[in-house]
């Protein structure tokens, strides 16, 4: 009787046991899955824009899609739909519009091991690091794309075709990454694209804070060109400055920018009244030898100088303004602009 | 039974149990250290975390206020294909953002 007393004990135990280890293996599993639900980010805003004296409006907002697919897949997308508002011209009173609705990217990702991901579908061209890294409207510092933005990203800014990229030496001391590419033509109204080729190598410096990189890529459609760029970047550690430029050589213009900006956080920290107050400070310079409607650089020479004040408002929410002076062949003109951005970031569905 | 035999009972039962007191001893501290050094691996991946995201994620932008965890190993993976980060570094992001 006293043996099997014992017995059912010990049985209770042992699936009482197994049921705490399966309880404890299913939220695991539940938090390792539950971190990977997709979620949509990006920023909308309301940027105003004066060239020359006329004055644009631009409601925008830029959702983006992220999607894991297990535990090496993933999907991502980011559109942009806009509205412009800009004085109808020749001596008319009042405003036109003009709507936009576009896919910057729609792309599947795979990583197929710790060097290497391949990217297939429509994607950011990578050349130089504007494009991909500063050109979300949450991130940039000013409403406007440098003058160079359209050399070497064939004037789509956008690749439909393939990409691997990855990191191909990592150490505490250096990260040498890569992005090499191909793209079709394509004139679909959504996944415009030319056909090209190209990549991009860089190495970071993390300790110093230093980035530089070259980039190349080949027009392969109607007058083949060849497009050369390169990048550095210095943000030392424990500082609140930075500096980014890039350089870009076309065929029949080259041209360079350079962005320095210091967030004012010394002065009581980044909560601070002051500290998130950001000056930001750049200059342009495009020099054209021939004409070309290829390289989408300036038509003319043209130097140009920002000056921006950005501050950071509490929620994600940012106020850009700046000031421009634009030196050209073509004539010169003040740019002042005026943005205010809100940057979102929520899951795709809540979690129970 | 005699004083002597309780006696040496006695000693016989606290024999017994000294060892298995002390092994039992033993176990609990191996198991807090483990546990310690379970805690500061931890402490160390997060701080390293911290450091990767500064060096990475904060080149560009600013990090988000605030997320739910639910979504923190998505963004950590488009943040490993964007910054073409590797894969330890992107744990130790997780870590970092899922302490």
């Amino acid at each position: 009787m006293r043996m099997a007393t014992n017995h059912s004990v010990r049985l209770r135990i042992c699936w009482r046991a197994l049921a705490l280890q399966a309880a404890c293996t299913a939220v695991l599993l539940g938090s390792a899955v539950a971190q990977n639900a997709p979620y949509i980010s990006g920023g909308g805003g309301f940027i105003t824009s004066t060239k020359g004296g006329n004055t644009t409006y631009i409601p925008i907002i830029a959702p983006e899609f992220v999607g894991a697919l297990g535990d090496h897949v993933m999907v991502e997308s980011r559109a942009t739909i806009l509205e412009s508002y800009f004085p109808r011209g020749g001596g008319s009173p009042g405003y036109k519009h003009d709507a936009f609705l576009g896919l910057s990217y729609l792309q599947a990702d795979v990583i197929a091991n710790r060097h290497l991901t391949i990217v297939a579908g429509e994607f950011l061209t990578p050349f130089g690091t504007y494009n991909e890294r500063l050109s979300p409207i949450w991130i940039s510092n000013f409403e406007e794309a440098p003058l160079t933005f359209g050399a070497g990203t064939m004037g789509t800014a956008s690749s439909v075709g393939c990409m691997v990229r990855g990191t191909a030496f990592s150490s505490d001391e250096v990260n040498v990454d890569y992005a090499a590419y191909f793209s079709a033509a394509s004139t679909n109204g959504q996944f415009n694209a030319e056909r090209s080729s190209g990549g991009r190598v860089s190495a970071y410096f993390p300790k110093a804070g230093v980035e530089a990189g070259a980039s190349f890529s080949r027009l392969l459609q109607n007058t083949h060109e060849n497009f050369f760029g390169g990048h550095f970047w210095w943000e030392p550690a424990d500082s609140y400055f930075r500096l980014r430029s890039e350089f870009a050589h076309a065929p029949h213009a080259r041209g360079y920018w350079l962005e320095a900006d210091y967030r004012l956080a010394h002065f009581g920290g980044e909560r601070s009244v002051l500290g998130r107050l950001e000056p930001v400070f750049r200059m342009q310079q495009v020099f054209r030898n021939a004409l070309d409607a290829e390289d989408g650089m300036p038509s003319a020479d043209t130097n140009r100088v920002d000056f921006a004040l950005d501050y950071h408002l509490p929620h994600a929410v940012r106020i850009n303004t700046s000031y421009a002076r634009e030196l050209s062949s073509n004539g010169n003109r003040n740019i002042w602009q005026t943005g205010i951005v809100y940057r979102f970031l929520f899951p795709l569905w809540r979690d129970k | 039974m005699s004083h002597m035999q309780k006696f040496i009972g006695g000693l016989i039962v606290i024999a017994v149990l000294i060892p298995a007191l002390a092994q039992t001893e033993a176990k609990t501290r191996t198991k807090k250290s483990e546990a310690a050094q379970a805690t500061s691996a931890g402490t160390d991946d997060s701080a390293r975390g911290q450091k990767v995201f500064e060096q990475n994620c904060s080149r560009c932008h600013n990090a988000p206020e605030g997320f739910p965890p639910q979504i923190s190993g998505t963004i950590v993976r488009h943040m490993r294909v964007r910054a073409s980060l590797n894969a330890a570094d992107e744990r130790a992001i997780l870590r970092f953002l899922n302490p």
